[in-house]
């Protein structure tokens, strides 16, 4: 199926076109709660007999009836309650062991792909070249072990490949040689690596890598790019207090202030929970905030955060479908944005996660904005950069301003903003600029719009007024602005459709390293064709 | 009622007219031919080419699915005052009725507000008129087609073709095209699509 010259060169063990075991403590690291559970169970079960065992000063304040264990030596049955218990312990590893030796995974030239299950067996199969992105998580305990989880995000609803665990070493190299597929780039160039890897020296390298990362504990230090954007943490905590969740828990507390006064005092005890939830809610987003940084690969832009588990996401050039620049009221004064942005997460846009990849930059300035915004859109000139920040993110100035604006005669519609509110189609992507209290900027490149919508109500219709909105992939940024002069946004519709076919047809992101631009690769709408067979 | 003569699209003349355009009158056949727009000049402005619109057979199975539910609501509605003796099941029967017979009265203008039209390189698509929305899909954009067609729909010989893309947002469903048509559609969006694919 895949040209074997190609992926005999890979870099990394695990993706030379063969089936591969994952992690040896991954039943253990996935089934560990379960045991954990079981584990607390029968302790709890059995402390007073434990403390009991431990302390026999204590033992005969009391005796319970109908004990199990009393039941057991009672009745001679030790060896056959030691024999179940062995059985069971057995069992549990045999299973285990199986689930571990039937879970394998194989990166082809082509895609990645995940079998498991001892009865019901899966087989997942991921195209690279619908590749999103990469995550790759550490949880705490895993951390500790050496051990990895890379999660292959795909294009659609719950397409993610999902590979736990690997350790750390070589989740890193498995990451890379997925990017570097997906990217079109020739294997043979990027590896240096001597031939192919037998199968069982690969399955060796992988449990004596593994053994490696146990007895080092610690993770294995590994070559991370240098940050472009770096966060004190000073900033950090300072931004999320004055978020707007800190003005809800002023009114809160006025609110119980005020209840305790009118009504009875005892509505004051209600401010412990109300401050214990808020310190929680501040505190994991200070945590999952914390340690971030943001790089260049060349696979793609790296971002890295998380205090106790650390998540490190690829997100390779030309995946990212909208861009949001924000700036709450209360950081004005700081001069802080922050960045999210809409991409195809392989999740449902309301899942808690969802919204956590949605934050590429948490706290910036505007130097951190242009930066990062820099990575993911390297093409933007000087001259385009003035336009988007002087006009698009600290709104007009004077008489020059670019944008298409709410006209005066609808000023109504958006009484605070009527001046800002407004829209600009720059060659490749629609510029939304909003919000007067809560400054915020869309940046809609025109290669990844689904579609332009134009739509009109009898509100507007009375003031001759029109909105306009562009479609990306579901998430957290809106792509409408209302209240534009009608003619206005029929023209911006008119081009942006134009302009939006001329994008799509020239965007070559998708295979964003593959050398040269005319080869429409037969082997990519092959993978296609057969991905919608399948579905 | 089912056989409504064919009448030939008086717009189809249009200068804009693209190579797109399959199999001479099918998409045409059975359909109105006139769009409706709202009367205020501050309307979103037609442009121009060839506007396709629905099926007249739309309006009927609409008309009788909404009878058919407005029915019911009235039969449980009598059957809850007359043999249980509950006088209030009238309040929400009566909102129900009021707001089913509203629909009724918009649906014909509604049918005729619905259009679309094969350019070059993307379809356009539009509907409402209190509400007007007009939506542009390139090709390339494409995910899938979808036809659907329920046991009413067959008597009338029509079906409901949507259109999806990778935004959940774009929403275009063309809701009584013949069939001929929407199996006509289907397959040069399709074919179509697949000449001009792109990524997400």
């Amino acid at each position: 199926m895949t040209d074997p010259a190609a992926v005999a060169d890979v870099r990394s063990p695990l993706s030379d076109g063969e089936w591969h075991r994952l992690h040896p403590l991954t039943p253990v690291l996935r089934g560990g709660l379960f045991l954990v559970v079981v584990l607390g169970i029968v302790i709890t079960n059995l402390r007073d007999r434990i403390i009991g065992w431990l302390f026999p000063a204590v033992a005969d304040l009391e005796r319970y009836e109908a004990d199990p264990v009393d039941y057991v030596v009672s009745n001679n049955l030790i060896l056959l309650a030691l024999v179940a218990v062995l059985a069971v312990l057995l069992l549990l590893l045999g299973g285990f062991w199986l689930s571990w030796r039937f879970h394998t995974l194989r990166i082809t030239g082509d895609d990645v792909e995940v079998r498991s299950g001892i009865l019901f067996r899966t087989h997942r199969r991921a195209p690279l070249d619908r590749v999103q992105g990469v995550n790759l998580t550490r949880p705490m305990v895993a951390r500790l072990l050496g051990a990895a989880k890379l999660e292959v995000v795909g294009a659609g609803l719950d397409s993610n490949v999902k590979l736990e665990y690997l350790s750390t070493t070589n989740a890193e190299a498995v990451r890379a040689d997925i990017l570097r597929l997906a990217s079109g780039r020739q294997l043979a160039r990027a590896s240096d690596a001597a031939g192919s890897v037998p199968r069982g020296r690969a399955a060796v390298a992988t449990v004596s890598a593994a053994l490696t990362g146990l007895i080092d504990g610690a993770e294995q230090p590994v070559a991370e790019p240098a940050s472009v954007v770096h966060i004190p943490p000073g900033r950090l905590i300072g931004s999320r207090l004055l978020s707007g969740s800190t003005l809800w828990l002023l009114v809160v507390v006025a609110a119980i202030i005020v209840g305790s006064v009118v009504g009875t005092p005892w509505v004051l005890f209600t401010l412990v929970p109300a401050a214990l939830g808020f310190a929680a809610y501040w505190f994991r987003t200070i945590t999952r905030a914390l340690r971030y940084s943001i790089a260049p690969t060349p696979s793609g832009v790296r971002i890295t955060f998380g205090l106790f588990t650390t998540i490190t996401e690829t997100l390779p050039p030309g995946r990212v479908h909208a861009f949001e620049i924000r700036q709450p009221l209360l950081w004005r004064g700081c001069g802080w944005w922050s960045i999210r942005v809409n991409r195809l997460s392989g999740r449902s846009a309301n899942d808690a996660q969802s919204q956590q990849f949605a934050d590429v930059l948490p706290v910036g300035t505007r130097d951190d904005v242009e930066r990062v915004l820099r990575l993911f859109l390297p093409g933007i000139s000087a001259a385009q950069w003035q336009e988007l920040v002087v006009h698009g993110l600290l709104g007009p100035y004077d008489e020059s301003d670019p944008y298409v604006t709410t006209p005066r005669r609808a000023w109504w519609l958006r009484p605070l903003s009527w001046r800002r509110n407004g829209v600009l189609l720059t060659p490749d992507a629609i510029l939304l600029r909003r919000g007067l209290i809560w400054r915020s900027l869309v940046i809609l490149p025109l290669a990844r719009l689904q579609s332009v919508a134009l739509s009109q109500g009898p509100i507007g219709r009375s003031q001759k007024a029109a909105t306009l909105t562009g479609h990306t992939v579901a998430g957290q940024v809106p792509g409408a602005v209302g209240a534009l002069d009608r003619d206005d946004a029929v023209a911006v519709w008119q081009q942006a459709a134009t302009a939006v076919i001329e994008a799509a047809a020239s965007d070559r992101s998708h295979r964003w390293d593959a050398a040269p631009p005319a080869d429409p690769t037969p082997t990519t709408i092959a993978t296609i064709d057969e991905e919608e067979g399948r579905a | 009622m089912t056989n409504t003569p064919d009448l030939p699209n008086q717009g189809s003349a249009s200068p804009t007219t693209t190579d797109l355009e399959p199999g001479g009158g099918v998409l045409d056949a059975g359909t109105y031919d006139r769009l409706l727009e709202p009367r205020s000049a501050n309307r979103l402005p037609l442009g121009d080419g060839t506007w396709h619109l629905l099926s007249r057979n739309y309006v009927w199975v609409r008309l009788i699915s909404t009878l058919a539910v407005l029915a019911l609501v009235l039969a449980a509605a009598v059957v809850g005052a007359v043999l249980l003796r509950l006088g209030w099941v009238w309040i929400p029967a009566g909102v129900v009725t009021v707001v089913t017979v509203w629909t009724l009265v918009i649906l014909p203008r509604q049918a005729r507000a619905y259009g679309y039209q094969l350019r070059e390189d993307d379809l356009v698509f539009r509907r409402g008129i209190l509400w007007q929305r007009m939506v542009a899909v390139p090709y390339g954009r494409m995910q899938l087609v979808d036809i659907t067609h329920g046991p009413l729909d067959r008597v009338f010989g029509i079906a409901q073709l949507k259109l999806v893309t990778a935004a959940a947002t774009t929403g275009v469903v063309i809701p009584g095209l013949t069939q001929p048509a929407a199996e006509l559609l289907r397959d040069t969006l399709i074919a179509v699509a697949e000449t001009r694919r792109t990524g997400l």
